[in-house]
């Protein structure tokens, strides 16, 4: 009896020790599955999703205190990435968050701007450029379309505007179901 | 492997998987010889005619320009750069119609042509290029502007500096041509063929390889004995013209160096890393004029046919030539007409106008008849019939791939190496449902980019919002820290106080002093005071001696204070 006591007691010590050491010896920094999901998340930063930021979305969802259709920027993509990750079911898009739009940026109209640096202040990736009283401009490149310069402005001079197709961003359609065959292809004899 | 003899050849070819035999349909457009097309009054030139970044403009509108000027300089490596086909002024710059599968504007320049067709300064000729350093050939070659004119236009520099790990042995200049409709190489070959032979020389040396195979599909017998008759010419021994067999698509590159060396391409691989590269033969004469005349590309042979333009031929067309003027050359439409496809049938795609330019990548203009190219038919459910899979030449599952391209899953279309399809369109040929499969891949293809670009740009906007957060949580802690140091300055030292406040008073009298000083110096002068009459002049002394005398009533007050 005794012996046994002993020997589960050794046992126990013995794999108690060698848990604690690995959980020091192999610790992982951060949370894997917070930059999984943060990877899968558009990086707007706009906070639609009820979050303040795209990382905290992150966190709540992977703490399970989130849905995965709280971003509208994101959309189906985003929705159905998630779903995959977690092994949830995918749900459509929560409506009252916002609607998938298309993608747009910002742009000031310059003449009518004051230069009251607010739109500056609220930019989540420093896309726009200026000074107190001066003009200010958007860095299209850099704008991810988040919309929160546009509720702080004074004089609403901020609008969104579609990002253009252009020839290096066009995508080949998904082909239409109702038609077939290759472009021209039937032997002529 | 299995291998195969072709009778015209006395090596051995080997076999590459699947592949069509299609009706050739090559006789219409070689019955003319090759001529020059008429110099056209306008020249459009798209900044984008390769792949890679766009061109970038050095020209104003309103400017002359000669023949071979160039027009726009490449940006970034991957890059080419545009020249002025003929003579004239730049009338504008802006967005015009391209030939692209979208219909969408691009940015082109458009030459006014002035009729002369004069040439501007030219690079000089490297007639000794066995001498150059490979560098000298490449920067000059990257310098004409020469893309692959097969039709993928890659710059051809690039494919020129495959880098020090992947030497490379053997050159191979393709001239198999196997889309049905196109003969622009078959006249090249015929017509030119010395150029093609010093295109090879120069580009051996540009590599550093050892030899040269010339691979030309058996249907071709006049290029082929041309060919021969100046490589024998040349006579160097390093160059070999083989017939290959005729069947689509063995002018795929990967499809090529397998027939005529048995040895396969790395998945998601290029040439170069078994020691290949290859390069087409309307491509090879265009580096021979650049390194031996040091002509820039500027022209292009160019296939117009189909039952829907009168003649049928090939014709030199300079870069920029609109389509619709390629046409009337060749005598116009005929009624038959129903679609104007850019490349052939297989791989082209159809044009929305034929109002868009040649460009480089341009091999054949093919005017089609209804009976040439019907409407597509609806397309049915798959039936797993596997014939896909059968024709594939890049030896992938069509089936699977459709699958997951249809369900939109992007990574799956990718274990089955989507990447590896050379849109050749063998599936769909063949496809007895008529899914148009090619559509699908294509469609796939795009979306997997986008969402690369999609991702890289998150990646950026991510890093940008970190940046901005630990700059603003920097400037909150120095905040804090300033705030706090100065309330231990209070805390430390309360005498320092009453001697601020000691300066500050002595500031302000000084102050006051400083003004009073500056008053003196300067004493009021009357104004106005030229056309007063004598009684107001009374007045106003008075006034000034009772102000004078109040003065010294405060002064006085003052010292007795």
């Amino acid at each position: 009896m005794l012996s046994a006591v002993i020997a589960i007691s050794a046992l126990a010590l013995t794999f108690g020790l060698l848990l604690g050491y690995s959980a020091i010896r192999f610790r992982v920094e951060g949370d894997p599955v917070v930059d999984r999901i943060d990877a899968l998340l558009p990086q707007t930063q706009c906070g639609q999703c009820g979050f303040a930021g795209c990382r905290p979305y992150a966190q709540a969802i992977a703490q399970g205190e989130a849905e995965i259709n709280r971003c509208p920027p994101g959309g189906e993509t985003t929705i159905i990435g998630l779903a995959d990750l977690l092994g949830r079911d995918v749900v459509p898009l929560d409506a009252e968050r916002g609607e998938e739009k298309p993608k747009a940026v910002a742009v000031i109209d310059e003449q009518v701007c004051i230069g009251c640096t607010l739109c500056i202040q609220a930019c989540p990736v420093d896309a726009i450029l200026g000074a107190a009283k001066s003009m200010h401009t958007v860095i299209a490149s850099e704008c991810t379309g988040c919309e929160l310069c546009l509720p702080p402005c004074p004089v609403d001079c901020i609008h969104m505007t579609p990002v253009e197709q252009d020839i290096a961003h066009w995508k080949w359609p998904f082909p239409d179901a109702a038609s077939g065959g290759v472009i021209a292809a039937r032997e002529v004899h | 492997m299995a291998a195969a003899r072709s009778d015209t050849a006395s090596r051995r070819l080997w076999k590459f998987h699947g592949g069509l035999h299609l009706a050739e349909n090559k006789a219409q457009s070689v019955t003319q010889p090759l001529r020059p097309a008429a110099l056209p009054k306008r020249l459009i030139l798209p900044l984008q005619q390769h792949i890679g970044e766009s061109a970038q403009p050095l020209v104003q509108v309103g400017q002359r320009v000669l023949k071979g000027e160039m027009l726009a300089r490449p940006q970034g490596y991957i890059s080419a750069p545009i020249h002025a086909p003929s003579s004239g002024v730049v009338a504008a710059i802006g967005e015009l119609p391209v030939p692209h599968p979208s219909g969408l504007e691009g940015l082109c320049i458009v030459i006014e042509t002035d009729g002369e067709d004069r040439w501007g300064r030219l690079p000089d000729a490297i007639e000794a290029f066995e001498k150059c350093a490979p560098e000298v050939l490449r920067e000059r070659v990257r310098s004409a502007g020469v893309v692959g004119l097969g039709g993928a236009a890659f710059p051809s520099s690039v494919k020129l500096n495959p880098g020090p790990d992947h030497p490379i042995h053997t050159l191979i200049l393709n001239g198999a041509e196997c889309e049905p409709y196109i003969t622009c190489d078959q006249m090249l070959m015929r017509e030119q063929p010395e150029r093609v032979v010093s295109g090879a020389h120069v580009l051996l040396h540009a590599l550093g390889a050892d030899r040269c195979l010339i691979g030309v599909e058996d249907n071709k017998p006049e290029a082929i004995q041309a060919l021969k008759r100046a490589v024998a010419a040349a006579g160097v021994a390093s160059l070999e013209v083989v017939a290959v067999p005729t069947l689509y698509p063995s002018g795929g590159e990967k499809q090529l160096i397998q027939i005529l060396t048995g040895e396969e391409v790395p998945r998601h691989g290029i040439p170069a890393q078994i020691g290949y590269v290859c390069h087409n033969v309307g491509t090879a004469a265009a580096i021979a004029d650049a390194v031996l005349q040091g002509t820039p590309l500027v022209s292009r042979i160019v296939t117009v046919t189909g039952e829907g333009v009168r003649e049928a031929q090939n014709l030199e067309v300079l870069i920029g030539t609109p389509i619709s003027e390629l046409i009337a050359e060749c005598g116009g439409y005929t009624p038959e007409v129903s679609r104007l496809i850019l490349g052939g049938p297989m791989m082209g795609f159809a044009l929305h106008t034929d109002q868009v330019p040649i460009t480089k990548a341009a091999n054949c203009v093919f005017a089609a008849s209804l009976r040439e190219a019907p409407a597509p038919d609806p397309a049915a459910p798959c039936i797993r019939c596997g014939e896909c899979a059968r024709v594939c030449p890049a030896n992938l599952l069509p089936q699977q791939l459709y699958w997951y391209a249809r369900a939109k899953d992007l990574d799956k279309v990718q274990d089955y190496s989507l990447f590896d399809c050379i849109e050749c369109g063998c599936c769909s040929y063949v496809c007895p449902s008529h899914i148009p499969l090619v559509q699908y891949y294509r469609f796939a293809k795009a979306e997997s980019w986008a969402r690369e670009q999609e991702r890289s740009k998150s990646d950026h906007a991510r890093q940008r919002h970190q940046a901005r957060l630990q700059r603003l949580e920097r400037l909150e802690k120095e905040r804090k820290a300033r705030l706090r140091r100065r309330k231990e300055d209070l805390d430390k030292a309360p005498s320092t106080e009453r001697s601020s406040e000691q300066t500050k008073q002595a500031a302000i009298r000084a102050a006051i002093e400083r003004a009073k000083a500056k008053k003196a110096a300067q004493p009021v002068q009357p104004r106005n005071v030229d056309t007063l009459t004598p009684e107001q002049r009374e007045q106003i002394a008075n006034v000034e001696a009772r102000r004078r005398g109040g003065d010294r009533r405060a002064d006085t007050a003052g010292r007795e204070e």
